[in-house]
């Protein structure tokens, strides 16, 4: 059981207005099938018991190797993938067992998400314009008049000009394309914006464009973020809080300045200790710890502590016993039996 | 000290139909033995195209190398028949790329891969390359390497990929090794043991290394020296240390202060504003001028020369910094 949200999943409504968004024992089993009659033979535990909670306003940063469930989890929290189990509570609303017609009358237009690749999820045939206007459209906000506002104040807030509207997508630049994948995530004003390696794909000149782009947007329009990236460092700047994933759990979680300062979960020291970062003349070089082997499989995670067959500090025990996921400093998460 | 490599205003161009694009145009650099050469900057520098040239391996048409010189121990590679740059690829310069397993055979065992080209080019026979090609997979950490010398490429993750490509090409102890993104595709902790294997190689035996990247952070932690790459061109080159504590050309003050930091909590990044132009739009004057902070008139009319500053040790294309044109 969690100690992050003790909400009991059979209430569908809560009233902590402090938090947009609570999660709560969240998992995503993929089936694998295997043979000629496709049976089940297994499953694929990409996301195996998140609890979490979002105050309204700040950004959630998620960081974690590849394969670690990120993408998985996002795309959980926002109903794109069904839920294995577990409770998703959206502005107090319990949304994990909603149906699709349900949550479009509800909260759909308030959730959305940026991905990676703004080229994949945008129309090639379709000019910015009709891009942007879709979701009013599908939506039915906003009436004649109203939309062109609409469109003006999105591509202002944006930072793009009005004179690229009846472009189509291949002409702009990657770091062009985010700035529309971000404008068409802003046209029905939502509460929650998921970022799922948003900014992975730029070069670093456009990449600190868009990451400045983002938090002036959070300050003038009160956006909360939850913010996924394998890039520590990013993570770290645009973060109130951040949660470090490993095979689809998650290991620790605390504000930024814990994680990043003083981490507790071995886990996250060893990442920390391997992300290459200049270094001023004289100052001291950290100290690495190189993590042996790689990521075991989510279809087969070791028993006991999922990170024991790579942890340099495992005992007997931790092959065993699961490490509870609680609160050993304020605020402050981990899943280890050393604290 | 002798420079192993010299690159001396090589220009590299792709004959398009409707352009000539100047993807490589006018770079000098120079790598001495036992040398790390980060060479840096955003997509489409010229970078790849730049350590692609130094191989000999510009699909052509359309590329062509248009002028310079590739100088390797004094000989100059460019002018060099393709037989005789063939014994160089596979003797005294070798390159591994991001994408270890598009370079390997997926039909081929692993050690058969090493075995072919110990047995090209080293002359051993079968058993002599088996018995050094799993020294080698040892040599790149691979603590079960005599099972896994018949095995196939498929079985390995990215990081583990990316030892067998180290493996097969410092199988022949070349004298440069070209990494072109090496780790850009691995997670940071996988990164870790590919840039700490490196490391250890270039010591052992004394290997000049060629390091492309985009992530300064990868290139403080190995580089000796640093080659900014913008627009074709070289803007800047120091010794590593000096160019982390001062950089001088605004395009590399701006690339720092585009990274958010590890260690500190800044508000703001300081971005640098517009987007790199392609080749076939390279502005006149300096390149970096139209996204330059401090550009002045004479930026947008002159090209600046890459001089030496600070007594020679470090060099830059900036007027603010010198003042010199370039005449070519
Ligand atoms: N649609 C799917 N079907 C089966 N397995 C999946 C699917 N999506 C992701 N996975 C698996 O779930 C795990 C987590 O993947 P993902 O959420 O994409 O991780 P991340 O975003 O952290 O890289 C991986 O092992 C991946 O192969
Ligand atoms: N085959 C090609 N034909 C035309 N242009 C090319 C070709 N290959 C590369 N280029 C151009 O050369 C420039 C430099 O490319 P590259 O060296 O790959 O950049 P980097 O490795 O720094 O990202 C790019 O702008 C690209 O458009
Ligand atoms: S529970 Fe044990 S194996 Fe897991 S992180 Fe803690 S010490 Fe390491
Ligand atoms: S030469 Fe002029 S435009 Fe170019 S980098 Fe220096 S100051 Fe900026
Ligand atoms: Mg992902
Ligand atoms: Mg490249």
């Amino acid at each position: 059981m969690s100690t992050l949200t003790k909400k009991d999943s059979n209430s569908s409504i809560i009233t902590d207005s402090d938090y947009i968004l609570e999660v709560n024992d969240l998992k995503k089993h993929f089936p694998v099938k295997a043979g000629i009659l496709q049976r089940n033979v297994g499953s694929v535990k990409a996301v195996d018991g998140l609890s979490f909670k979002v105050k309204k306003g700040e950004t959630i940063g998620i960081v974690g190797e590849s394969g670690c469930g990120k993408s998985t989890a996002g795309r959980t929290l926002i109903r794109l993938y069904e839920p294995t189990a577990g409770d998703i509570f959206f502005k107090g609303r319990n949304i994990s067992k909603m149906s699709e017609s349900e949550l479009r009358r509800t909260v759909r237009k308030d959730i959305q998400m940026v991905f990676q690749d703004p080229y994949a999820s945008l129309n090639p045939r379709k000019t910015l314009k009709s891009i942007l206007l879709e979701p009013m459209k599908t939506h039915n906000m906003y009436k004649g008049k109203e939309r062109e506002d609409k469109l003006d104040e999105l591509l202002d807030r944006v930072g793009f000009n009005p004179l690229f509207i009846n472009r189509y997508p291949h002409e702009f630049s990657g770091g062009q394309r985010q700035r529309i994948g971000i404008a068409r995530a802003l046209t029905l004003n939502p509460d929650l914006i998921i970022a799922d390696e948003a900014v992975s794909a730029l070069d670093v000149s456009i990449q600190a464009q868009i990451i400045n782009l983002m938090k002036d947007l959070q300050e003038e329009m009160g956006l909360t973020y939850v913010f996924i990236s394998h890039d520590l460092s990013v993570v770290r700047h645009i973060s109130d809080r951040v949660g470090v994933m490993y095979l689809g759990k998650i290991m620790e979680f605390a504000p930024k300045k814990d994680i990043y300062e003083e981490p507790l979960h071995p886990y996250t020291q060893a990442l920390l200790s391997a992300v290459p970062t200049p270094r001023k003349k004289g100052a001291a070089p950290r100290e690495r710890i190189i993590l042996k082997g790689d990521l075991p499989s989510p279809a087969n995670p070791p028993a006991g502590c999922v990170f024991h067959t790579r942890c340099p500090a495992a005992t007997a025990m931790c092959s065993e016993k699961v490490p509870e996921f609680r609160e050993v400093k304020k605020d402050h998460f981990v899943a280890c039996h050393l604290y | 000290m002798t420079a192993l490599l010299e690159l001396k205003n090589l220009k590299t161009h792709f004959m398009k139909k409707k352009a000539n694009i100047p993807a490589v145009d006018g770079v000098d650099l120079t790598i001495q033995k036992g040398e790390t050469v980060a060479l840096v900057g955003e997509s489409g520098s010229g970078k790849s195209i730049t350590s692609l040239s130094i191989m000999r391996l510009i699909p052509s048409p359309p590329g062509k190398i248009v002028d310079g010189q590739i100088l390797f121990n004094g000989q100059d590679l460019v002018t060099l028949t393709d037989d005789q740059m063939c014994k160089i690829r596979g003797n005294d310069i070798s390159m591994i790329f991001q994408e270890p397993m598009t370079s390997l055979n997926p039909v081929l065992t692993i050690g058969e891969q090493i075995i072919e080209v110990l047995m090209y080019h080293q002359k051993l026979n079968k058993s002599q390359a088996r018995t050094k090609a799993v020294e080698m997979l040892e040599l790149v950490g691979f603590s079960r390497a005599k099972a896994l010398v018949d095995e196939y490429p498929h079985r390995l993750s990215g990081g583990m990929r990316q030892r067998v490509m180290i493996a097969i090409a410092m199988s022949c102890n070349p004298k440069l090794l070209i990494a072109d993104e090496p780790t850009t595709a691995l997670d940071v902790t996988i990164q870790a043991q590919i840039l700490d294997l490196m490391k250890d190689l270039s010591k052992k035996y004394d290997t000049s290394i060629l390091l492309i990247t985009h992530d300064l952070g990868v290139v403080s932690e190995v580089a000796d020296k640093v080659v900014v790459m913008y627009c074709g061109q070289v803007v800047e080159e120091a010794m590593v240390e000096d160019l982390f504590d001062e950089p001088l050309h605004p395009y590399t003050i701006g690339l720092m202060g585009s990274i958010p930091s590890l260690d500190d909590d800044l508000d703001r990044l300081q971005s640098i504003e517009g987007n790199v132009p392609p080749p076939e739009h390279f502005p006149q004057g300096c390149r970096f001028a139209p996204r330059c902070p401090h550009a002045f008139d004479k930026c947008r009319s002159a090209l600046p020369a890459l001089m030496d500053v600070e007594g020679g040790s470090r060099k830059v294309r900036c007027f603010l910094h010198g003042d010199k044109e370039a005449t070519s």
